[in-house]
């Protein structure tokens, strides 16, 4: 009851042609409030479809998905668009902005869907934003941002509705070394604010910024590490 | 309530820079609803015209006249029947003036079509009418110049005349056409008055006709048979139908029908035009409604191919909406407003074109464009929109997100 997030022999089958792929094949574990977690694996493992369950993108073929306590595993698709909009903030590799709207248009589209006012939209909208360091960016484009910067307002968007959790898909696929390290340290920043961060990601140096990792191999659980002090200080990111 | 206003705003906003965004496009999808809404005002209007030109027509004819004739104006008779019943005569309309009480004025009609000459200038399919005194009272008509016959002329067959307006002009472009004499064919006769203007009724000008002492037509242009109609003004509206039973009982005892047989004459009034008119005009408005609305319905098919495309690109933008909780209702609002929106514009965009369209129409009957219709068609032009793009913003409501966000 007391898990934020809690899994139990979840499966993912899917009919391709022929064949039946399981994408997941009994995968149980459960995440606590404000823990920073990566989930790792190889392209193909099946990490993609755990976290679109874990973010109620999808629904498991088999298996119990409590959130809060809310079995979200037979929920319909409404009751998961509220979910998602209401617990779940989803930062994505290619960052995922309407290409048309300016950045704090961006920003302020859950509060949208959240039934927000307008004015309370601008405002939270705006702090979003002044939290990821765009207080100067705001009436801009995705298309006249740098890709660092892209990725701050996606962070935002996903923060500003105060979610349970913030799933990251790859956050740094797009970005060049130096400023992926800039997006870590900002998900440093989030968590030691007390955020829930669920990073997803097949680059080992980047898994191993968070402080647990679950590794993920053909579609089952094949390590759940906690990370020391030490050895994310090896890692040289710890501070 | 308020989720709704906002999924309307936020959709608004989104359909405007949608549809700026692919400006081309938008024009010439919107193209189809532009003609459809431009040729359903114009047919709307156009049926307008026709009923005013109808109605402004049919006020001429007093609706407390009734017209005593051979051939009835509504009804399946068989012509050959009508045509062989025996004419109306002088006698009848004497017997009417004698008996009727409900009746306020008599007026015996009979009209033949001559050529009417002054000097060089000439007037050719004028119509003579032969009438008395009581005409200008029945039908209400003013006398602009002169006066109209008196009973002496027309008791005394006296060779005179008054004038419809058209032919006043015509002859007397730079004269005073009083005291001087015409030639109706080969008899000359003196014009004693001029009628005022009086536009046409049913299509047929009332100004080029020539009035003249009854018994003088009976000499000079009496038809073969020579039968007359008769024009009786009742007392009053109300009793109209009083009137018209009076002068049935007249009638058939002047003509002897026996009891049981039926009336060998027509007693006319307004009300059977309106109705006719009313069961003719309806069904001209509805065809002509029926397949100017094809065009539309072509347009709402081509707003419908446009939004499915519309849906198809922008599955991604879909999938982020999803993702971030948008649920199935706001993405549903969010394509039915785009394709609304596009339609309206349409809808506009032919009003404006149809405007001065319908000033054009309006040189050949009498109309404007209504109101009415400018709403009725902004109305169609948005029930367009939402029908035709009912199907792709619902399949948009129920993409897949994990689909649509890998969707490149």
């Amino acid at each position: 009851m007391s898990h934020l997030i809690a899994l139990k022999d979840i499966t993912k089958f899917y009919q391709m042609g022929d064949t039946t792929v399981h994408a997941l094949d009994g995968v149980s574990l459960t995440i606590e409030k404000n823990e920073y977690l990566a989930i790792m694996g190889p392209s193909g493992s099946g990490k993609s479809t755990l976290m679109n369950i874990i973010g109620c993108l999808d629904t498991p073929t088999s298996g119990i998905y409590l959130f809060n306590g809310v079995n979200v595993s037979e929920m319909n698709d409404n009751q998961l668009a509220k979910i998602r909009n209401k617990e779940i903030g989803f930062v994505f590799q290619t960052f995922n902005l309407l290409a048309r709207s300016d950045a704090l248009h961006n920003v302020e589209l859950p509060l949208i869907y959240g039934g927000y006012s307008s004015s309370e939209r601008k405002r939270l909208a705006k702090k979003a934003l002044e939290h990821v360091g765009l207080a100067d960016r705001m009436h801009h484009k995705p298309n006249e941002l740098s890709g660092g910067q892209r990725q701050r307002v996606a962070i935002a968007r996903a923060l500003v509705t105060h979610p349970s959790i913030i799933l990251a898909d790859e956050p740094t696929g797009n970005l060049d070394t130096k400023t992926g390290d800039e997006i870590m340290e900002l998900f440093e920043e989030l968590h030691e604010e007390g955020n829930t961060i669920i990073l997803v990601t097949h680059e080992e140096y980047i898994a191993e910024h968070a402080h647990r990792i679950i590794r993920i191999r053909d579609g089952k659980v094949e390590g759940d590490e906690k990370m020391s002090k030490r050895q994310r200080a090896l890692a040289g990111v710890s501070r | 309530m308020l989720q709704y206003l906002l999924d309307i705003k936020e959709g608004l906003a989104i359909a405007f820079a949608a549809i700026r965004a692919n400006t081309m496009r938008s024009v010439l999808t919107t193209l189809g609803i532009v003609i459809g809404i431009v040729s359903v005002t114009l047919m709307g209007t156009a049926i307008e015209g026709l009923n005013r030109a109808f109605n402004t027509s049919i006020a001429k004819i007093g609706a407390d006249v009734l017209y005593v004739q051979k051939f009835p104006w509504a009804g399946q008779e068989d012509w050959w029947t009508l045509r062989n019943r025996r004419d109306i005569r002088m006698e009848h309309a004497r017997a009417i003036d004698r008996q009727a009480t409900l009746a306020s004025t008599v007026t015996p009609i009979a009209a033949n079509i001559v050529n009417v000459r002054y000097g060089s200038k000439v007037v050719e399919g004028a119509i003579v009418v032969g009438t008395d005194e009581q005409f200008i009272e029945t039908v209400g008509v003013d006398v602009v110049l002169g006066r109209f016959l008196t009973p002496l002329e027309v008791s005394g067959g006296r060779p005179v005349c008054v004038i419809g307006s058209e032919i006043a002009e015509n002859l007397f472009p730079s004269e005073n056409p009083l005291g001087k004499t015409v030639k109706l064919n080969t008899h000359t006769y003196r014009v004693v008055g001029v009628l005022e203007k009086q536009g046409s009724l049913l299509g047929q000008t009332m100004d080029t006709r020539v009035y003249v002492p009854i018994n003088r037509y009976f000499k000079e242009f009496r038809t073969f048979r020579g039968g007359i109609e008769i024009w009786v003004k009742a007392m009053s509206l109300e009793e109209v139908e009083d009137t018209k039973e009076e002068i049935r009982g007249i009638m058939r005892k002047a003509r002897r029908l026996s009891p049981g047989a039926k009336d060998d004459f027509a007693i006319n009034q307004q009300e059977l035009l309106i109705q006719t008119f009313n069961a003719i005009g309806g069904v001209v408005a509805a065809v002509g409604l029926f397949i100017t609305g094809l065009s539309l319905f072509v347009g709402g098919i081509g707003i419908m191919n446009i939004m499915f495309v519309s849906v198809t690109e922008r599955t991604k933008e879909i999938g982020i909406r999803k993702a971030i909780g948008a649920p199935r209702r706001s993405i549903l609002i969010q394509f039915l407003i785009e394709a609304a929106a596009l339609c309206l514009i349409g809808g506009i965009i032919g009003l404006i074109i149809a405007f001065p369209l319908s000033l054009i129409i309006d040189q050949v009957l009498p109309t404007a464009m209504p109101l009415s219709i400018v709403f009725i068609a902004l109305l169609v032009a948005v029930l367009v929109g939402i029908i035709s793009g009912f199907l792709p913003a619902y399949r948009a409501s129920r993409m897949d997100p994990v689909e649509a966000l890998r969707y490149e």
